[in-house]
């Protein structure tokens, strides 16, 4: 999960899913013209990365676009949604999801002109997964045989005062390098998504120059083996990359120089959209979308898209009041998601109507009955949980535009139910997120979840299993922890897909949380681009750029 | 002039810890945890907190936080931000753009303000002076946002006169909207001021005297009158210039530039006490030595002050 960090904040979803722009985006779509690509460059809209560019350390949208443009992994997500298929990695064999024997195409190049080669990949996830090196991304390496050993916990926590034992290792027991080419990973468990996991940047190659520095001063130079390769950085200003003429894992850039523009508004940026100084926006701002004005100003140039992101509104199941499934069923039945999404989006999301987002391979459209708007049967179920006492808050941050539809929802539960419900606005997502982390929630609260990889699982590991690293409310229910686990170790990524939607629906009938958007997003580009796509998560995809 | 300027510049010391104090403190008790929010909804894992923690002695009291930032900015070390960047290359980068930015808003209040004010004060309640009254009654009550997002829509989107944004080279032609929005609200009460103070000077009885004592229109205006009235205006003005530097943050955001007004506001949301004060201790150097040069300039101006 990647968070956006503009300052204005004005979505916090940053991201989206291909929905292929081109098709909509130009009237002339004869492919553009290739004279005027192959020396073209392009000014596009960024914000600052937060950190030195390490891919392991990065979890943020700013950062994070400029690393999945300078990276190239193992496999690749196609902008269509479908699923994984090989880039870096010649192939993945697996004959028990447990031990995969990994072949990288030969003779590949980093940016610095070395050979990019098994070793690279190994040296570069011991280094993320081990844990005195703090990198935010270390909890993806957890599957890998040994993870325990070089990444330990705080037996009290962060704040007490004692600290993380020494790692026993340095390096996880389940990597192996075999020669320069292949190299081997055994995990914990049998896991039938772990090639899915590996296009995730936090698991791309890193160059033998990131382990003779600091990866703070790696960071501010970054040596990736993507489609662009770093020109130079200005802390605030902008982020200069260059076409890599070396590259040879699939389509080189079309065009050759992009240079990122940092905004600190994205008002600032769209304006720039309009009179010509920027090529393209991910995200238009909010002020523009009211009354559709972005699509007046944009014309056929504005290019909507549905994100694999869902807006989520979670319940304490730790707090005694919501330990009733059937009046957080009920709560989420008196809720019109698509009044929501009709007037406080303008359209722009779609109501939700399944547990995971449909843009997910294995999601199942519709599998959320308790995501209907049904007052009857959700006044019925109100009186049978024998009501609610008390005021319902349903919290957010009020550092991004969550105020309107959060207090929408507030209404509809009240007007519905008769429950004295109220949005109550947290000043920041900082205080937000450490009341929610240290399970201090008295009422219900804006969640949000934005799949760091396009399978079910994300969708159901994280959120509802015991122990989950995002499962906030502490929700538990030993059968769809055994589903998941069966789901999670299954031989085939059919099987497993199958096992979880059965867990999927005892999840339906828990309530445990209410989704209630499905995610969009809103880009626009100049008059210069004549073709475009976007990645599976919304992100330009830069190879695909026409002028 | 000598033992005041060094009382004066004795004074800043107790002011200089004082605000950097207040300002550590305030930051510091800003609600929550600087890594609650930064890896979005699914937080961050406990070993990057605990090395952050670490490194930046976020366990520690607020007081040996602020001596050991103290003593390391005496040793001319800002430190560095959660991110890794110097905080020193921060301030670099980012003063000369809001100073320049401050001073083009500086010299359009000072020159149309100073302009429009002379020439009311001295022709009061004609055509001209109600004009000014009217439109810096507008410009009063217009939020400086509202301005900016105007111009910048009209000059920049709608007839393409201007660039929306302003470039990396901050030159001074494109500096002239954006300067324009930022002193707008100054440049009214400036206005205002001059008016007042030369229509009341207009009827002093040195002015009477100069008058009659024959001396040429321009002379009494541009010398006798002119340099009485401006005490309260270079007040204002010199006062104006730090108070334009930190109320830069809206108009750098609309003109996207690169100023300390998003480092500020950025450091200030994930708790950076030390980028931010380290921007604000500069801003409180400017003030006080704004103060120092209003005060002194006081005595060149009117010949009744002397300092001893």
């Amino acid at each position: 999960m990647r968070v956006s960090k503009r300052a204005s904040g004005a979505l916090a979803v940053g991201a989206a899913f291909a929905l292929v722009a081109s098709g909509c985006s130009s009237g002339n779509n004869d492919g553009g013209d290739a004279g005027a690509s192959s020396d073209g460059a392009i000014v596009i809209d960024g914000t600052q990365p937060e950190n030195p560019l390490v891919p392991a350390n990065t979890t943020e949208t700013g950062g994070g676009a400029i690393i999945d443009w300078m990276w190239s992994g193992l496999v690749e997500y196609p902008n269509n949604g479908g699923a994984p298929q090989n880039l870096l990695a010649e192939s993945i064999e697996t004959s028990d999801s447990k031990v995969f024997k990994i072949k990288i195409k030969q003779n590949t190049k980093f940016h610095d002109g070395t050979t990019v080669k098994a070793e690279s990949f190994v040296k570069a996830w011991n280094w993320a997964a081990y844990g005195p090196n703090g990198a935010q991304n270390a909890s993806f390496f957890s599957d890998i045989q040994g993870f325990d050993e070089v990444y330990t916990e705080d037996p009290d926590g962060p704040d007490g005062p004692q600290k993380a034992p020494e790692p026993k290792a340095k390096d996880m027991s389940g990597l192996k390098v075999v020669d320069d080419w292949n190299f081997e990973v055994t995990l914990n468990a049998p896991t039938a998504v772990f090639p899915t996991k590996l296009g995730y940047s936090a698991f791309v190659p890193l160059p033998d120059a990131f382990f003779s520095t600091t990866p703070a001063e790696f960071g501010k130079k970054p040596i990736g083996n993507g489609p662009v390769k770093l020109v130079s950085w200005q802390d605030d200003v902008e982020i200069k990359l260059t076409r890599f003429d070396d590259y040879s894992l699939r389509d080189k850039m079309k065009i050759k120089d992009v240079t990122v523009k940092i905004y600190q508004d994205d008002t600032a940026a769209y304006n720039d959209l309009l009179a010509g100084n920027l090529d393209f926006q991910q995200q238009v701002p909010v002020s523009a979308l009211a009354g559709d004005k972005w699509k007046t100003d944009l014309a056929e140039r504005a290019m909507s898209s549905t994100t694999p992101s869902t807006g989520i509104i979670a319940f304490p199941i730790y707090d005694k009041r919501f330990q009733n499934p059937k009046l957080r069923k009920a709560i989420s039945l008196s809720i019109d998601r698509q009044a929501i999404t009709d007037k406080i989006f303008f359209g722009t999301r779609k109501p939700a109507d399944s547990w995971a987002n449909p843009l997910t391979p294995g999601a199942e459209p519709g599998n959320c009955t308790s995501c209907k708007f049904d007052v009857a049967e959700a006044k019925k179920l109100y009186a049978e949980s024998g009501g609610f006492q008390g005021k319902l808050t349903l919290s957010y941050n009020a550092d991004a535009s969550h105020k309107e539809w959060m207090e929408a929802v507030a209404q509809q539960i009240k007007t519905n139910l008769g429950i004295d419900a109220v949005a109550v606005g947290v000043p920041t997502f900082a205080v937000f997120r450490a009341n929610i982390n240290a399970y201090k929630m008295t009422g219900a609260y804006r969640a949000g979840w934005q799949q760091d990889y396009p399978d079910v699982e994300n969708w159901i590991n994280p959120l509802y299993v015991t122990g989950g690293s995002s499962n906030d409310g502490k929700y538990s229910n030993p059968q769809v922890d055994a589903l998941s686990k069966e789901a999670t170790a299954a031989p085939s990524l059919e099987e497993a897909h199958k096992k979880f939607a059965e867990a999927v629906k005892l999840i339906d009938q828990d309530v445990p949380s209410m989704p209630i958007y499905f995610g969009g997003q809103q880009s626009g580009h100049s008059e210069k681009i004549k073709k475009l796509e976007l990645t599976n998560v919304g992100e330009l995809d830069i190879t695909s750029v026409e002028l | 002039m000598g033992r005041y300027l060094l009382r004066r510049l004795l004074q800043l010391v107790p002011v200089f810890i004082g605000t950097t104090f207040l300002i550590y403190w305030l930051v510091w008790s800003v609600p929550g945890d600087p890594f609650a929010g930064k890896c979005g909804d699914r937080g961050c894992p406990p070993n990057y907190r605990a090395m952050m923690t670490e490194k930046y002695n976020l366990d520690e009291s607020i007081w040996v936080q602020y001596a050991s930032y103290m003593k390391n900015l005496l040793q001319g070390d800002f430190g560095i931000t959660f991110g890794g960047r110097e905080i020193s290359d921060i301030i670099a980068t980012s003063y000369p753009n809001t100073l320049k930015l401050a001073v083009v808003a500086l010299a359009i209040e000072a020159v149309i303000g100073l302009g429009a004010g002379i020439l009311t004060g001295l022709r009061r309640n004609g055509f001209l002076d109600n004009l000014v009254l009217v439109s810096t009654l507008f410009l009063i009550a217009l939020p400086v946002f509202v301005i900016g997002f105007v111009l910048q829509w009209l000059l920049g989107v709608k007839w393409g006169i201007i660039n929306p944004t302003v470039s990396n080279e901050m030159r001074f032609s494109e500096l002239i909207v954006p300067g324009f929005v930022l002193g707008s609200a100054s440049m009214a009460y400036i206005a205002r001021v001059a008016r007042t103070s030369i229509a009341e000077n207009r009827r002093a009885d040195y002015v009477r005297t100069a008058i009659a004592k024959g001396l040429p229109m321009r002379r009494v205006v541009g010398v006798h009158l002119l340099r009485n009235s401006l005490i309260p205006v270079v007040t204002l003005l010199g006062t104006d210039l730090g108070a334009l530097m930190g109320g830069a943050i809206v108009t750098e955001g609309i003109f996207g530039i690169n100023g300390i007004g998003r480092q500020v506001l950025r450091s200030i949301v994930t708790k950076e006490s030390a980028t931010v004060v380290g921007i604000v201790v500069v801003l409180v150097l400017v003030y006080l030595i704004m103060n120092l040069v209003v005060d002194l300039l006081y005595a060149a101006l009117d010949p009744r002050i002397r300092y001893e």
